[in-house]
């Protein structure tokens, strides 16, 4: 009975935020296009053989790219902005008048957004594999299925992370900048840029530590079919879901009690 | 035209929007060191292309650096100037305000271009500033004053191409309203101006120059801080810039013949 219930609240959420999404094709296509720099930071590397002195191969570098872009695409995530739109519009109210958490409908959002982005990534894929044909690979069942999850993990992480800063709105009101702070070493350290294997020692002994490289270069190596410690990636991701997920649900109860509603 | 009365205008809008943005004061503390953080990360970053090879399309890890400051000038003019002020074209044209600037007793494209300005970017060029004088430092680069008129003519011609070029994607939004993300493409395309542009292939290198003229905005202003640059480079720099702006003007003007008011 209860899970009905939910089930139905999900489906619902889900299907207003697709055909909400569908409006926006084209601005989809064009946060699709946006993404591409992974493309041109392989331009960089292999156009400058700087791959031969990590021992990847052109190959295996672009497939790592590849995946990259592709990771990123499914693990973008900006519920920050919109959170703190609607909380200086004074949209949050009536949200919180609902039996729902209103994360649940940026939640949807973002799912329903992803949905509509897959066709242009697609396409985007397409057009690489017609430059770069030699890179052509069919990754099997098993490590698929498990990408697929690490990436949906790395989703969950940067929207937890992004949940909670969302959340200072409630005290700051404009918590974007928070957001644009930690954006900084999510893109140099995550491996959107150069691949963490690149990385020097002093970094190296460190980074694994942080969450940055199970955002991207740990799906995406996985993906790409390079060697990796599957176990050991997935389980730090989902340890850093468990490690987030009670801070969120703190700094929520903490700032739904703050918050006082327009004009009060 | 009366370039008084603009002075006085232009001194209004500082007031205003400095005024604005000193509201939220941590807020540009943060971007203070978002700032910091951006530059040494792309330093990082370089440090990774450069470890294991002394140059990378011609330039060694010194030279690079060059680019590196004038990006980040760049850029910081783009987020003090041309992000606040063109994204709200965006705006201006879903909400039907555009019509209130349009009847405002004053030039509609300087209203919109110079309207807000964000405090947190000049950071961004001081510290561009200051990276630039280090490299002047250490590439033993010799000061006089045709040097330095050369590189504030090439860095004045690449702010008015990177305006122009801005304005131009800003405008369209009168035909399609929905472009908000099309400013994040060109963003994602800028980031290349990081790099020398010979570290790029020859189809990418045709494209960025051509295109979207990064070759024009970053690399040349670093040829001639280097010494490196011909004369035909540079004159060709000042007549592309001029015809940037002039085009973007001219389009200005055509697209606001198409501008048909909100609900009309």
């Amino acid at each position: 009975m209860i899970s009905d219930v939910i089930n139905h609240k999900i489906f619902t959420l889900l299907k207003v935020q697709y055909s909400n999404m569908l409006e926006y094709r084209v601005e989809i296509a064009l946060w699709a296009i946006s993404g591409i720099i992974p493309f041109f930071m392989l331009n960089i590397w292999t156009n400058n053989n700087l791959n031969e002195s990590i021992n990847i191969s052109d190959i295996l570098l672009s497939r790592y790219f590849l995946c990259a872009f592709f990771v990123r695409q499914f693990s973008v995530v900006w519920v920050v902005f919109s959170f703190e739109e609607d909380s200086l519009m004074g949209k949050v109210s009536p949200y919180l008048i609902q039996p729902l958490n209103p994360f649940f409908r940026y939640f949807a959002q973002h799912l329903a957004e992803q949905i509509t982005r897959f066709p242009f990534a697609l396409i985007i894929a397409f057009f690489f594999f017609i430059f770069n044909p030699e890179s052509i690979w069919v990754p099997n069942i098993g490590i698929l299925f498990l990408s697929i999850i690490s990436t949906f993990l790395s989703f969950l992480i940067q929207f937890l992370i992004q949940s909670i800063v969302a959340c200072l709105c409630f005290w700051t009101e404009k918590a974007s900048s928070i957001e644009r702070l930690l954006f900084i070493p999510t893109l140099f350290l995550s491996g959107l840029l150069a691949p963490v294997v690149s990385f020097p020692d002093y970094v190296k002994s460190w980074i694994y530590l942080t969450p940055f490289p199970y955002l991207i270069d740990f799906p995406a190596n996985l993906l790409s079919g390079n060697e990796i410690n599957v176990s050991r990636g997935l389980s730090m991701q989902i340890l850093w879901i468990l490690l987030l997920f009670p801070v969120f649900k703190q700094i929520w109860s903490a700032g739904t009690k703050k918050y006082t509603a327009m004009g009060s | 035209m009366n370039p008084r009365k603009y002075f006085k205008v232009y001194t209004k809008f500082l007031h205003t929007s400095l005024a604005s943005e000193l509201e939220y004061k941590t807020n540009i503390l943060i971007d203070f060191i978002t700032a910091i953080l951006s530059l040494i990360g792309s330093i990082f970053l370089l440090s990774i292309f450069f470890q294991n090879t002394g140059s990378i399309g011609g330039w060694n890890f010194e030279q690079a650096l060059i680019i590196q400051g004038i990006y980040t000038i760049l850029n910081g003019i783009t987020n003090t100037w041309f992000n606040p002020n063109l994204t709200e074209i965006v705006k201006h044209i879903r909400e039907g305000t555009l019509d209130f600037v349009l009847l405002k007793p004053i030039d509609s494209q300087f209203f919109i271009s110079f309207k807000k300005i964000t405090p947190s970017g000049i950071l961004e060029i001081i510290l561009g500033i200051c990276l630039l004088s280090y490299c002047i430092r250490i590439n033993q680069i010799n000061f006089n004053l045709s040097f330095l008129s050369l590189c504030l003519i090439t860095i004045f011609c690449s702010i008015c191409i990177l305006y122009s070029l801005w304005f131009f994607i800003s405008t369209t939004t009168i035909w399609f309203v929905k472009t908000w993300n099309a400013t994040e493409v060109l963003r994602s395309f800028l980031y290349i101006g990081r790099f020398p542009l010979n570290s790029f292939s020859f189809s990418l290198r045709i494209f960025f120059s051509v295109f979207i003229p990064i070759a024009f905005i970053t690399t040349i202003p670093s040829e001639v801080f280097l010494g490196l640059s011909q004369y035909w480079k540079i004159l060709l720099e000042v007549m592309v810039s001029i015809v940037f702006l002039i085009t973007s003007r001219k389009f200005w003007l055509f697209a606001l013949r198409y501008y048909s008011s909100a609900s009309s």
